[in-house]
């Protein structure tokens, strides 16, 4: 027995070391793992338990996505109506929806036609479908918005993943998205190739590179709140905006869990103070 | 234990009419409230009746899904997103059944591993088990299709990648995955045929659950010590004792349920799974949902040829293997003590095999390169070892530890100084039920 031990004890050792060894250093000119820098981990309003959306960011960041954005990638799961999220009314979802044009039809006669939006449109896409919007962004579809910051994140790794847990990190996504944006103008490693018509980005999750031109710039989009006009803030309340635009039942949800939470909390006690009565004459 | 003679007496005239036509009350009494259990069981007996309340929450869930899911590949992603924004109460529907198959399969290793440290298998428990690892069959069989319903990357390339080891089996392999595809690659008849088993394999499992309490009623529950039921002292009616206890274990478990449902939704999924199907862009590393990581890791971890067996054929067998130990433990096992409470030994390597596993679950979910490759063959020998190595050759040598004569006597011994008094029992610690 005490043999098995020491093998086992052993094979312990030999399991370490390796491990160790499989964590090697990556050349900085050639990265085989990616993103070559992980997210920064930035403070979201929605965040926590009693995380909620910041209404005054999500119109900055829907300002981004429309003025910005919007020229490239589509945002095909979102109805104008969801925006009554951002705290708009129903009027101003009205003209909101009606600033855009639908195509629609065909009418009795048949025919396809044009015609302002109503609230229960979806936001129209910028190409009428993949093939085009491939073709006109060099070979790679911006990909769809409405989505994106629940289908992006970075691996967290061992033991991160363990204390997301406690922490409730749910940010990955949002994380995510601010960096990339906000990592653009960096000089790459001497030595890194760098692929004809893309660009370097240390946050991009699959390359060293993206077909994606550095898309913010400071003061190009007006706010008419005060909120300085600088690409980190852009990135973060687009990156803001479109953890909305993925889950906008955000709040409902936590709000509904915080209830679950206490009465199952309450239900518990009550039970199982049941349960030392029933079992207080019984030894077990 | 169930084989006393019924102690129900119907009360009502309704009850009376019932009995004597078909005595659907009387079973419900001798199943639910007269039924004894052991007094001594712990709070990981309470799993059974958790796991009874995750399939009718998974089965009502989906139901309610199903009415508004299409199974279409050009509309299935965005149907289940529609259910997500715009069905009332979607995202919480679509959340607890998301999270609720990941808890069910929390719940059954748990159960699982109550069964190996406790020697649940043993005789007469053996066709128990058995049941018990069909169950556990047909809900992977479930788990797995359920996570392509939503047709995501992940969903998508995890069924390529799943479907694609049938096509290793010799001869019949191509014709058994061209039938599971309904074509030869995943497609529209292969997201119609999995939406339909999807729907039907739970009920399958409620049936053989059917036949798992009714073994389960003939033999009678195990106990932490092994020992078997000897007299009427060292059992306690169903209601209100086990009742009011697995209540309370539900509760508990389903704390932790709703912690993930509403805090973290997405923490047990790939965020991959929201980018819908695409064919021709495979994700950089395709991972299966966390229940399946240990065989993955397992099929992965033959990388070398045996003679005629190549290594992805090799890896499949494996891996099934890895599932077919469970069924063949009753009989791998040699010791004549059945809990592990008694057994040195077999408590070591109960927890090193517990540690194995879940090492087998994080190299599941790395990429197969590197010392990745070399730990994952070293875990999968253990696992493999465990069950034909430790198990029958640890119960030819090693000695126990003396057993208690009875249920109660064990319980009295716990409780020094107590007995069956109130006073004694109050003072008792909870912990360990």
């Amino acid at each position: 027995m005490k043999k098995i031990l020491t093998s086992l004890a052993l094979l312990g050792l030999v399991v370490a070391g390796t491990a160790a060894i499989a964590a090697e250093e990556q050349n900085p000119a050639a990265p085989t793992h990616f993103p070559i820098n992980e997210p920064k981990e930035m403070s979201w309003s929605f965040a926590g338990p009693f995380g909620t959306y910041d209404k005054a960011q999500l119109q900055r960041g829907l300002k981004v996505y429309k003025e910005v954005c919007s020229a490239c990638h589509s945002m095909n799961l979102v109805a104008f109506r969801t925006l009554e999220g951002l705290g708009y009314s129903e009027a101003q979802i009205k003209t909101l929806a009606a600033g855009y044009t639908i195509h629609d039809g065909p009418n009795d006669a048949g025919d396809m036609f044009d015609r302002p939006g109503k609230p229960s449109d979806h936001f129209p896409a910028p190409f009428p479908n993949e093939q085009a919007a491939a073709s006109a962004n060099g070979g790679a579809a911006p990909p769809d918005m409405s989505l994106l910051a629940k289908a992006r994140g970075v691996e967290r790794g061992f033991p991160r993943f363990i204390f997301d847990i406690f922490t409730q990190y749910a940010q990955g996504g949002p994380d995510y998205i601010h960096s990339l944006l906000t990592g653009y103008d960096q000089t790459p490693p001497a030595g890194m190739v760098i692929p004809e018509g893309t660009h370097y980005n240390p946050y991009f999750l699959s390359g060293v590179s993206l077909k994606m031109p550095k898309p913010l710039s400071d003061g190009q989009v007006t706010y008419d709140d005060g909120s300085p006009q600088t690409v980190d803030q852009y990135a973060r309340d687009v990156s803001a905006f479109l953890m909305f635009a993925a889950e906008p039942h955000l709040e409902d949800r936590k709000k509904t869990g915080f209830r679950v939470m206490v009465f199952l909390l309450l239900f518990g006690a009550l039970v199982y103070m049941t349960k030392r009565r029933v079992w207080a004459d019984v030894a077990h | 234990m169930s084989e006393g003679h019924s102690t129900y007496t119907p009360k009502t005239g309704i009850e009376r009419w019932f009995d004597a036509r078909m005595p659907l009350p009387r079973l419900i009494y001798d199943s639910f409230v007269a039924y004894p259990v052991p007094r001594n069981l712990n709070y990981m007996w309470t799993f059974g009746g958790i796991l009874s309340i995750m399939l009718a929450s998974q089965i009502l869930t989906g139901i309610v899904l199903a009415m508004h899911y299409t199974s279409d590949t050009n509309l299935a992603f965005d149907s289940v997103e529609k259910i997500m924004r715009d069905v009332n109460s979607g995202w919480l529907l679509r959340y607890l059944h998301s999270n609720g198959a990941s808890f069910f399969f929390v719940a059954v290793y748990i159960h699982i591993f109550r069964g190996l440290f406790y020697g649940s298998y043993k005789a007469p428990r053996e066709l128990l088990w058995i049941l018990g690892c069909i169950i556990y069959l047909l809900m992977m069989a479930t788990g797995f299709m359920g996570y392509v319903l939503p047709w995501g990357q992940m969903s998508f390339w995890g069924a390529t990648v799943i479907t694609g080891f049938f096509s290793a089996i010799p001869l019949v392999g191509n014709w058994i995955q061209q039938l599971l595809l309904g074509g030869f690659a995943v497609d529209d008849p292969t997201l119609n045929r999995f939406f339909a088993l999807h729907y039907l394999l739970p009920f399958m499992i409620a049936g053989v659950v059917v036949l798992h309490i009714w073994a389960l009623h003939v033999v009678g529950q195990s106990n932490p010590t092994g020992i078997e039921v000897k007299s009427k002292t060292d059992t306690v009616a169903f209601t209100p004792y086990a009742t009011i206890k697995d209540a309370f274990g539900m509760i508990v478990f389903l704390f932790f349920f709703a912690y993930f449902v509403f805090y973290l939704p997405n923490y047990l999924g790939h965020p991959d799974n929201y980018t819908v199907a695409n064919p021709l862009k495979t994700p950089a590393h395709i991972v299966p949902e966390w229940y399946f990581l240990p065989f993955y890791a397992i099929l992965r971890a033959i990388t070398f040829n045996i003679g005629p067996i190549n290594s992805k054929l090799g890896g499949v067998l494996c891996m099934f293997g890895a599932i077919a130990m469970l069924f063949l433990v009753p009989w791998l096992d040699t010791s004549k003590v059945r809990s592990a409470v008694y057994r040195p030994w077999y408590k070591l390597f109960f927890w090193l095999f517990v540690a194995d596993a879940i090492l087998l679950g994080w190299l599941g979910s790395q990429p197969a390169e590197g010392a990745y490759v070399f730990m994952a063959q070293m875990a999968t020998l253990f696992y493999f070892a465990f069950f034909l190595v430790v198990m029958p050759v640890l119960g030819l040598i090693e000695t126990p530890r003396r057993l208690p004569n009875s249920i109660t006597e064990a319980v009295l011994e716990k409780n020094k100084g107590g007995s069956g008094h109130p006073a004694g029992a109050t003072a008792a610690p909870e912990t360990k039920g």
